[in-house]
């Protein structure tokens, strides 16, 4: 068994080619044991390519992966006996019913987890005798969990876990996951939700266009980006009130808008006193470091930013 | 040995949940013996039409399961990622795949037990069967029909899968001499079908039992050849996800 902490997911110099596109250009990272490692990126980004060859699903075209110590492509078999592997969609058989899927993967690993006891831990006790394609997008979710935590798993791979969850079937899919962790087991998590990740990640990687352009903690991604957040009436004068305050001032929804600095007090007062000035209203005042989507936001897509309508 | 015994035990459950498998694998068999050796409208050149036609049924039934059954299931799970995810366990490719070969020779075994007493209840009494040598034509017929299925699983989408397959399970049916005789078809296509594995298992099922194979040491070769090159395409063309 690893140590608390210990690199159990090394990628140094990951490259994958199909034909002539790059999806993956010379990435590093590491996943630690005891830990989740959010790997977050736009669609194409090159998560799944990357995940999938760490998984040893898919050869990588240079670089060097080790998972456990092991070398995907070569030791898969040796790998899948300690490895959690939870896809985005499908996995069971659509005819098999929940508890038998469960019992089946069960005795596949032969780490003498109780099959009954993952069905209740997943929260499908009372939908074990349906068939997977008879059960709702979440309790698929939850299923296909079960089968990677039928691994009794050292690492687990765990794609999109929560995605058409409902808020229970989440906080049961969380708790799970921190659990995991809590007893060692290194978890890489592939996520488009960035609340979850915020929520459950001890180290965020983050892919745009086949390369590695963040990683590190949620403090350290978030550093030196402060701002204060909050929603009024959708016609205020950007100019003015920036003109006012010293500082940008930028919309990013109908009502909400995101000043770029530190929430000092004094600035805080003055955005408050502005507001009143004007007749408008202040609701939702967050200040403080970014959120892990406005981190994202910042470091991916150039075109969503330039959708926002900014003002000094 | 014990994940194999696992994934065979997998693949039998989902065969004897799944209704269209076992109408396909045990229900049309049957039910073709039955009709056509009581109804005498087909021109199989016997005195008793069971003569004729319970090594072709016989034959059917291996292609039913080998090929059309086995590939349609393999297709659908490579579609539902089934294939992929089981990749991720410690059962392994290997053994998935000697699972789903021990479960259709299973299968096999039960569609033989209960096609042979039917044509022995409708009359067949074929003089000293070869038994032997029906079980080794068997067992080629098999791995020659399932390389079929499991290249055409593991290249085309789900349903597109399930359609390729029943249209060339009705191709074969018609054209492999297991209900219509060769010398019955126009010389055109009694050539070609004298090439498909179907119409090569069924000359030699009917030779090793009833002694009336057409051209049994040709229809072997036919065989062997699927047997050999069948699975080296699929092993080729197969993609697990």
């Amino acid at each position: 068994m690893t140590a608390q902490g210990d690199a159990v997911v090394s990628v140094e110099g990951l490259s994958v080619r199909y034909g002539d596109l790059v999806a993956v250009r010379d990435v590093s990272f590491t996943a630690a044991a005891g830990s989740v490692t959010a790997v977050l990126g736009p669609n194409g980004a090159g998560k799944t390519s990357t995940i999938e060859v760490c998984e040893g699903f898919r050869r990588a075209t240079s670089g060097t992966v080790r998972v456990l110590g092991l070398d995907p492509a070569v030791d898969q078999a040796r790998l899948s006996e300690r490895m959690g592997v939870m896809l985005q969609d499908g996995g069971p058989y659509p005819s098999a019913r929940v508890r038998d899927t469960v019992r089946h993967y069960c005795r596949l690993y032969e780490r003498g987890v109780d099959p009954d006891a993952l069905v209740q831990q997943v929260g499908l006790a009372e939908r074990a005798r349906s068939t997977y394609r008879r059960l709702s997008g979440g309790e698929k979710q939850r299923l296909s969990l079960a089968l990677a935590l039928a691994a009794k798993p050292e690492v687990a791979f765990l794609d999109e876990p929560t995605s058409g969850v409902d808020v229970h079937g989440r906080d049961t899919i969380r708790a799970i996951i921190r659990t995991l962790a809590a007893e060692g087991c290194a978890v890489v998590l592939a996520t488009h939700e960035l609340d979850e990740a915020e929520r459950l990640a001890d180290r965020v990687v983050i892919f745009d266009k086949g390369e590695v352009i963040a990683d590190g903690t949620l403090d350290e991604l978030r550093r030196g980006h402060d701002e204060i957040r909050f929603r009024s009436s959708p016609d205020i004068d950007l100019l003015a009130m920036a003109a006012s305050i010293g500082f940008v001032v930028s919309r990013v929804g109908t009502d909400e808008y995101v000043v770029d600095a530190p929430p000092h007090p004094r600035l805080m007062a003055q955005l408050a006193g502005w507001l009143g000035d004007h007749g408008h209203p202040l609701h939702d005042v967050r200040a403080g470091a970014q959120r892990l989507e406005d981190v994202f936001r910042r470091l991916t897509s150039p075109d969503v930013s330039a959708e926002q309508d900014g003002a000094t | 040995m014990s994940r194999l015994f696992t994934q065979v035990r997998a693949e039998l459950q989902l065969v004897a949940r799944n209704g269209e498998q076992l109408l396909l694998t045990l229900g049309i068999p049957v039910m073709l013996l039955v009709f056509f050796s009581l109804v005498d409208v087909l021109p199989t050149g016997t005195d008793d039409p069971i003569d004729f036609l319970a090594p072709g049924v016989l034959a059917l039934a291996v292609m039913s399961t080998a090929m059309v059954s086995l590939g349609i299931a393999t297709g659908f799970e490579r579609t539902y990622l089934v294939l992929k995810r089981l990749g991720a366990t410690p059962l392994g490719r290997g053994r998935l795949i000697a699972a789903k070969i021990v479960a259709v020779v299973v299968v096999e075994v039960v569609q033989f037990a209960v096609l042979v007493p039917v044509s022995y209840a409708l009359g067949w009494s074929p003089d000293s069967p070869n038994w032997a040598l029906a079980l080794a034509a068997v067992l080629v017929g098999t791995v020659a029909f399932a390389g079929i299925g499991l290249t055409m699983a593991g290249r085309l989408r789900g349903e597109i899968n399930l359609a390729a397959q029943n249209g060339l399970y009705l191709v074969l049916l018609l054209l492999g001499g297991m209900v219509v005789p060769f010398d019955k078809l126009p010389s055109v296509l009694r050539s070609v079908a004298l090439g498909l594995p179907s119409g090569a298992l069924a000359d030699v099922l009917r030779e090793a039992l009833t002694g009336m194979g057409e051209r049994p040491a040709t229809s072997w070769l036919v065989l062997a050849a699927w047997a050999v090159v069948s699975p080296l395409v699929a092993r080729r063309l197969f993609r697990f996800h």
